[in-house]
């Protein structure tokens, strides 16, 4: 059988909210019953997203597995996915397991609505990758804000109403403004249709403006600099599982953002506002990196360092080069499995004292050895060492910058100086050191449990270090289609400039 | 005047629901006091059903009464409207009113001739029409708000209404003969030819005329700055009567105001635009800000309400077949979820007794997950987070705007839109986040029945939206744009 012909597309993204009505119907006592149907749920889903791998044809950039039927008259339900939306799918698919699993013992209080949200969200996240509609897309981005809202809210730490309701409206007003540019694009033309947009050229007084509302959106889901605030708050008071979604994947849908509509639909703004973007990354980079340095919470510290990374992500987007496009989007792949570790790697300290205080902490090492060594790998991705994942992107990125701005890279190039800093300090007062607190002295080392979750991220962080082909290959043909485009965009503004 | 101009077939729907009502009416005075309500609540549901059926079986478009009532499509879609909020009102307050000791058969009753007064609004095609349908609904509407009369809180909700309600019916009426003295007309096609003449902007009389005309239709639909009874009257008012006011009469009165505006002032839309937008940011801003501090949830809903008059009034403002197909798409989502969040209101029961502070719903999804997850999608939908019904009405009100080149307009709409969903979360944080408190005494089943099926609604709207989006789109091709 032809699996492109089959709705897999739609199979994947509804596979998880047909658990989520199934564990409605289990009865509330039945934790078991429930944390099973969840984790299968996932694993599923996961599989069946490979599949999706498997059957993908790198050699094409045009959009795959196309599903198309009448919605909402000329607004359509759209999906298909391309070389840079497939590795987002997987990668949701392949951190929704670890979830669940990284929350089996942690959450006890309302499991079934926690499951339940999970799942939701889970179809959310994986349809804004594969909706090929503006409005579809729009519906899909912004529902995720309702379950994630109640998963800070509900299992969040002490300030968890400030952190969701910060989350919640910090993001639900940058979407509002693209909502209205959307509009604005159907008027001009005439459809809804994403691979449709995407070679409609608008006039360039329009892009400006279009330009801006998408910005608004994607800049606060990235976060950039300056409106990243929500950020440390939300990360802080959500549970770990809420934590590696956040860092994981929602953070991915600002980078994605560009690429699919910032980049192909307004090339001429992109290019008058690419210094901008330049100028906020490295403030990104450099500005929270050394906030990142003096904080006491652990989970505070990885969020300030997303945010740095996030700033090459934007920053290799810009160059509008194959290296600083390829960079950005293997950037935002291996910070997706690092920083989601890093919390997983918190949460397993935090299930065992409660406390994310880094003082309350030092001479892990002693107690748990295997944790240290699995920490340390992600640590070293973190600061993007060789030979980790958390390299390849970087060093992309910074090429490319190099190549366009050489200030910009030279500045940003500091950023993972500091990134060392801030990475080795909080791995040295964690796990080096005495051991003289009492409350550590019981400490056990990692459950089997908590290897299943870990030791998947540590080989592929490992793995893609050293091999990045697999992803590499799968994005170039669409990240070449689209550097070609914007550079013909770029020659057709040439000309037209006196 | 010939047999063919009065053409009765055109106004049938409206004849069965007044005769139906002068029926229950003799019923309710002759027929003995057993189980005397709920009868009349049956009796008037089977009333409203018949004359939805009636009008469903009209088709294309009839004048009546030497055109001064018509019957198009337009009409019979916010009529069927209308008389769907009128039943699940009555439907509402039955059980409610039973147990307040209220449960008299007139409740019904002026239901109905309420309904037959919207009916009238939404058909009239004539300034005398207008102002008989709009005094045959308002008045039926303020013996309503004080149905409780032994209530303080309820006499004063009746008088305050009634008592405003006569200045903007004065107003109104005042609006209306100076229209007359200046277009020689009352006809809405004879207005729109004296607003289309060449200089009609310059026509003092008719614009002041339409001016006092606007702020009496303000006042019925609750647009700022003509809002101050609608708190008072909400938080007064019995809850299931809230419930009918917010609904109906808010969807006539709109659909009135879209078709004197459009029909009779087509010509004068440069001038009427600019008001519609003022009295639009007014409402939705108002309705923003001002619903943040209310700690009783009947008046919360009231302040949302004047938010959602405002978005709605967006779609009146752009205008066109696009901005009136928005507006009807907007009114009909608005009226379920307004319906089934006065639902959730009703089943807010402790010992017995109607609570109505926002505090009382704390924890609620610890105790009553299936209300608290209904509410919660209502909420989220009044907001207009999508996929949640009430972003498609949001969608297409803004697409209007946008279309018409409003985009000051539209974007203080989506921001005031963002400060609503502030304060719709802060319900929701108090359901989900928070400690719970005893449970809720077991709602009514048929106030349990409007809760799920609009919470339904709701949550299922975005798998298959078109049919409603197409019927607003053909009714909205009947008014002259």
């Amino acid at each position: 059988m032809n699996i492109s012909d089959a709705p897999i597309l739609s199979l994947v993204t509804f596979l998880p909210i047909a658990g989520a009505i199934f564990i409605a119907f289990l009865s509330r006592e039945a934790l078991a019953n429930i944390r099973y149907t969840a984790l299968w749920t996932t694993l599923i889903t996961f599989a069946v997203s490979l599949l999706i791998w498997i059957n993908f044809d790198p050699a094409t950039a045009s959009f795959q597995f196309v599903e198309e039927r009448a919605w909402l008259g000329p607004i359509k339900y759209k999906m298909g996915v391309d070389g840079i939306s497939m590795l987002f799918v997987i990668l949701t698919t392949f951190l929704m397991p670890l979830c669940i699993l990284a929350s089996w013992e942690a959450i006890e209080d309302r499991v079934k609505e926690y499951m339940i949200a999970f799942l939701v969200l889970e179809a959310l996240m994986i349809g804004v990758f594969c909706a090929l509609d503006l409005v579809l897309f729009y519906l899909f981005f912004e529902a995720g804000l309702i379950p994630m809202f109640l998963i800070i809210g509900v299992w969040g730490g002490p300030r968890r109403v400030y952190a969701s309701f910060k989350f919640f409206l910090y993001t639900f007003l940058g979407s509002v403004l693209m909502l209205l540019a959307m509009m604005a694009m159907y008027w001009q033309a005439g459809t809804t249709d994403i691979p449709t947009l995407m070679t409609t050229k608008f006039p360039s007084d329009m892009q400006f403006w279009l330009w801006l509302a998408f910005f608004a959106s994607f800049a606060v889901k990235m976060p950039m600099w300056p409106v990243h605030t929500w950020l440390p708050d939300a990360h802080v008071e959500a549970p770990t599982a809420g934590s590696v979604i956040l860092a994981g994947i929602l953070l991915k849908m600002g980078g994605y953002g560009f690429l699919r509509f910032s980049l192909p639909m307004f090339p001429e703004a992109s290019a008058t506002f690419a210094p901008m973007v330049f100028t906020l990354s490295v403030i990104a980079i450099v500005a929270t990196s050394l906030i990142a340095l003096v904080q006491q919470d652990m989970k505070k510290l990885i969020a300030y360092s997303s945010v740095a990374h996030m700033g090459f992500v934007t920053m290799g987007i810009f160059t509008f080069t194959q290296q600083g496009l390829d960079g950005a989007i293997f950037q935002m792949l291996s910070h997706g499995l690092i920083s989601s570790a890093l919390f997983l790697c918190v949460g397993v300290v935090y299930d065992r004292l409660h406390t994310r205080e880094i003082s309350a902490y030092g001479g892990l090492v002693e107690r748990m050895p295997i944790y240290a060594v699995i920490f340390m790998v992600f640590t070293m991705g973190n600061v993007g060492l060789p030979g980790t994942s958390g390299f390849v992107g970087e060093f992309l990125t910074l090429l490319a910058s190099f190549k366009v701005n050489t200030y910009v890279a030279v500045a940003a190039t500091s950023g993972v100086i500091f990134s060392a800093c801030y990475a080795l300090y909080l791995y040295r007062r964690v796990v080096f050191g005495v051991l003289e607190k009492p409350s550590l002295k019981a400490m056990a080392d990692v459950t089997p449990r908590e290897i299943a979750i870990l030791a998947p991220l540590v080989v592929l962080t490992i793995l893609f270090g050293i091999y990045p082909a697999p992803i590499l290959d799968v994005t170039a043909v669409s990240v070449k289609a689209l550097v070609t485009s914007l550079e013909a965009a770029g020659h057709a503004a040439a000309a037209v400039a006196p | 005047m010939p047999a063919d101009m009065l053409n009765f077939a055109a106004a049938y729907p409206e004849m069965i629901l007044a005769a139906g009502a002068i029926a229950l009416l003799m019923i309710g005075a002759f027929g003995g006091t057993q189980g005397n309500s709920d009868r009349a609540g049956w009796l008037a549901i089977l009333a409203l059903a018949a004359t939805g059926v009636a009008v469903a079986m009209q088709t294309g478009t009839e004048r009546a009464f030497n055109d001064a009532f018509i019957s198009d499509n337009f009409a019979r879609f916010v009529k069927l409207l209308v008389l769907s909020g009128s039943a699940v009102a009555i439907l509402l307050s039955m059980d409610d009113l039973r147990r307040a000791k209220a449960d008299r058969f007139e409740i019904p009753v002026l239901i109905l001739l309420a309904t037959v007064g919207m009916m009238m609004m939404i058909s009239a095609n004539d300034l005398l029409a207008l102002y008989l349908g709009l005094e045959l609904q308002s008045l039926a509407l303020y013996v309503l708000a004080a149905a409780r009369r032994d209530d303080v809180r309820s006499s004063e909700a009746g008088m305050k209404y009634f008592v405003l309600g006569a200045l903007s019916s004065g107003m109104l009426l005042y609006g209306a003969s100076l229209l007359y003295g200046f277009a020689g007309t009352t006809s809405f096609a004879g207005l729109a030819t004296a607003a289309a003449a060449p200089n009609a902007a310059a026509n003092l009389g008719l614009i002041v005329g339409l001016v006092f005309l606007l702020v009496g239709l303000a006042f019925k639909v609750s647009a700022v700055p003509f809002h101050m009874w609608t708190p008072d009257v909400y938080e007064g008012a019995p809850t299931p009567i809230t419930a009918f006011f917010a609904a109906a009469p808010k969807l006539a009165a709109m659909a009135l105001l879209a078709r004197v505006l459009m029909d009779g002032f087509g010509g004068l839309f440069i001038q009427w635009q600019k008001i519609i937008i003022f009295l639009s940011i007014a409402s939705m801003l108002l309705g923003a800000f001002a619903a943040i501090g209310q700690t009783n949830i009947k008046r919360l809903m009231a302040y949302s309400s004047i938010g959602h008059v405002g978005f709605a009034l967006v779609g009146l403002a752009a205008g066109g077949e696009q901005g009136v197909q928005a507006l009807l798409i907007y009114l009909a989502i608005y009226l379920v979820m307004t319906l089934g969040s006065f639902a959730c209101i009703l089943a807010m029961r402790r010992d017995g007794q109607p609570v109505e502070d926002i505090s009382e719903l704390s924890g609620l999804a610890q105790n009553n997950l299936p209300m608290a997850f209904i509410l919660a999608m209502l909420l989220f939908s009044l907001a207009g987070v999508p996929p949640l019904a009430g972003f498609f009405g949001k969608f297409y009100v803004f697409a209007a705007a946008v279309k018409a080149e409003l985009y000051g307009l539209a974007i203080i709409g989506v921001l005031a839109s963002v400060v609503g969903a502030f304060y719709y979360l802060r319900i929701v944080k108090v359901m989900f986040f928070d400690e719970a408190k005893p449970r809720f005494t077991p709602a009514a089943p048929y106030v349990r029945l409007v809760m799920i099926a609009a919470g339904l609604f709701v949550v299922l709207y975005a798998v298959y939206p078109q049919p409603l989006v197409a019927a607003a789109e053909t009714a909205a091709k009947s008014l002259q744009l």
